[in-house]
């Protein structure tokens, strides 16, 4: 290992941590002999311990009414503040969109390098490689930061694999405070309007996503009824987006978001190369398209050619029988 | 109130990728068009222009090729345009060109509101927005849906913000960065004036004389980041099983099986 010191960025939500920050730690532990949890925010003393259970030696926690809501100007100044005291080698950030925009802000006050959305590591050379795609996908680059420190990552949720929580483990929780003062911050939070229960695309083990050939707002609705029997995300392709039949939170593709899910049913979706550049990392690929000459299905590895809206139903019908 | 737009240029999305055992990234007979997030930015910034008869600048680091980006942006209605451009800007991360995009925007009068795109979909990377945020110290607005209020006497700005947890409603003081995403309008197409203006147009371009750039903090000398290697992703192997669908209810049986049995569900 050449890294001896990782540290990881942990987002919360009401008391909930992301996915993609546990993977974070996951990942930081394959790195690191020392790995060091940064949990800030008001009433989250409880997350310190589920953080040492998930891998991590040792937790910066910040508990302030400053930090309740997620500001970014906050966040930063005080990890930025504790990464000049304490000189990790590397800090890991979940690529969701609040991991996106700290990480950054970070870097630049660390004058130091941040690579966004990473898909893979490795270590050669004594150097840390990190893999990412670009133009969404149709490329992959390999980047590092060779002599700036710390290095600064985003990590792809679903990219790395998290630990089994481990109640025995024991850590050291390090109570710091907040950087900023209420009035030095710009940003004042008024309200949130809650995304209703719908899954989010980037963490969605399974990903089920409709395209022209839906037709209108209302032939979601088969597609809504498979996702929710697969507990999947909703997804759509621009086109669907572009005329108006869904919002555009559901786009997956270049100009929308890009997934990897473990599971990606494209139903109607012809498979434009903007789209595919979103999706084409799925592990595996269904496509239901009435066009048997549509690009989707060299991408897929089961295709069903047919009206999705007969196909969709009845697939739906026997996945409740067969998961009942 | 004085808006900016940062621009930048990159191979249309339809373009098909591909790269040659040197490692030069080609884009084939693909146009370069501006990105397309940012039309979403400058759609903003005209539309504020005219609540606030305003004045609109647009800006794009880069080589010639960027001058693409920029008259697409004044050919919509931007009202003057300056590429920014130094032989030593070549292969700055996001760290160097947030630097250089500060630079640039602390020579301009009395900006009030930077607008740009929420990320490139070349490279992707969603950083220079909220980096060139924290080097101007100007509020940072990332992933903006809707801009609700805007007062540039009194220097506040509220807005919607899109996160994975919802709508996010924040209130901050100017100057600010804005991130846009796609929702927060319809961008307009270029009118036959606007093009014929676009074409006109004298472009200036600042090098790093002229925005006072330290050589230490541009191009790979400052950045952070190298990215030696870009390379295609494997092509997938092997075909789609097509699964008959003479009776829908067989097949639907059938793929739910499989898909059971590939431990995806």
């Amino acid at each position: 290992m050449t890294t001896q010191n990782a540290w990881v960025w942990i987002e919360h939500h009401q008391g909930e941590v992301a996915n993609s920050s546990w993977e974070a730690i996951g990942a930081a532990r394959t790195l690191a002999s020392q790995v060091s949890a940064c949990i800030f925010g008001q009433g989250v003393k409880e997350l310190a311990q589920q953080a040492i259970q998930y891998g991590a030696d040792r937790v910066f926690l910040a508990d302030d009414a400053t930090l309740a809501d997620f500001r970014v100007e906050a966040q930063a100044s005080l990890l930025s503040q504790l990464a000049q005291e304490h000189g990790p080698d590397i800090i890991l950030f979940g690529a969701t969109t609040r991991g996106r925009e700290l990480a950054p802000t970070v870097a630049v006050d660390l004058e130091t390098g941040s690579i966004a959305d990473v898909t893979a590591l490795e270590e050669k050379d004594g150097k840390l490689i990190a893999t990412r795609p670009i133009y969404a996908g149709k490329l992959l680059s390999k980047c590092l930061i060779a002599e700036r420190r710390p290095q600064i990552l985003s990590l792809r949720a679903r990219a790395f694999a998290r630990l089994e929580p481990d109640a025995g483990r024991s850590g050291e929780i390090v109570q710091v405070a907040p950087a900023l003062a209420e009035d030095q911050i710009k940003n004042k939070v008024t309200g949130l309007e809650a995304a209703e229960g719908q899954v989010s695309l980037a963490d969605a083990g399974i990903i089920v996503s409709g395209g022209r050939g839906v037709n209108s707002p209302e032939g979601f609705e088969p597609v809504l009824e498979l996702a929710q029997v697969l507990g999947a995300a909703l997804g759509a392709s621009r086109a669907a987006v572009d005329a108006g039949w869904i919002p555009y939170m559901h786009q997956v593709g270049q100009t929308g978001k890009t997934v990897s899910p473990d599971l990606y049913i494209a139903c109607g979706i012809s498979g434009a190369i903007q789209h595919q550049a979103g999706m084409r990392n799925s592990q595996v690929i269904v496509a239901i398209n009435k066009d048997p000459e549509a690009p989707i299905f060299k991408l897929a590895h089961y295709g069903v050619v047919g009206d999705l809206f007969q196909v969709v139903p009845a697939l739906t019908a026997a996945l409740k029988e067969k998961l009942a | 109130m004085h808006i900016v737009v940062c621009t930048k240029h990159v191979p249309d999305s339809a373009a098909k990728m591909s790269v040659d055992d040197a490692g030069n990234v080609s884009w084939g007979d693909a146009p370069l068009v501006i990105n397309p997030w940012d039309e979403y930015a400058v759609e903003e910034a005209l539309l504020l222009k005219d609540e606030h008869d305003g004045q609109v600048t647009v800006v794009a680091v880069g080589p010639e090729d960027a001058r693409e980006a920029l008259k697409h942006a004044v050919a919509m209605g931007c009202d003057a345009a300056i590429r920014i451009w130094d032989e030593s800007f070549a292969g700055s991360d996001t760290l160097a060109t947030s630097y250089i995009l500060a630079q640039t925007i602390n020579k301009l009068d009395d900006v009030d509101l930077v607008l740009m795109g929420r990320a490139t979909i070349d490279s992707d990377t969603a950083q220079v927005g909220p980096a060139l945020a924290r080097r101007l110290g100007y509020a940072p607005l990332t992933y903006t849906i809707k801009i609700v209020a805007l007062d540039p006497g009194a220097k506040t700005i509220s807005v919607e913000r899109l996160l994975e947890q919802g709508r996010q409603s924040v209130t901050s003081s100017l100057p600010a960065v804005v991130g846009t995403v796609k929702d927060i309008n319809e961008p307009r197409y270029p009118s036959f004036r606007g093009i014929r203006k676009a074409a006109k147009l004298k472009m200036p371009v600042w090098d790093a004389a002229e925005i006072e750039a330290d050589a230490s903090k541009v191009g790979a000398a400052g950045s952070g980041v190298a990215w030696p290697t870009i390379y295609a992703p494997p092509a997938r192997k092997g075909e789609a099983e097509i699964i008959a669908s003479d009776d829908v209810n067989k097949a639907a049986a059938t793929l739910a099986d499989k898909l059971i049995a590939a431990k995806v569900i």
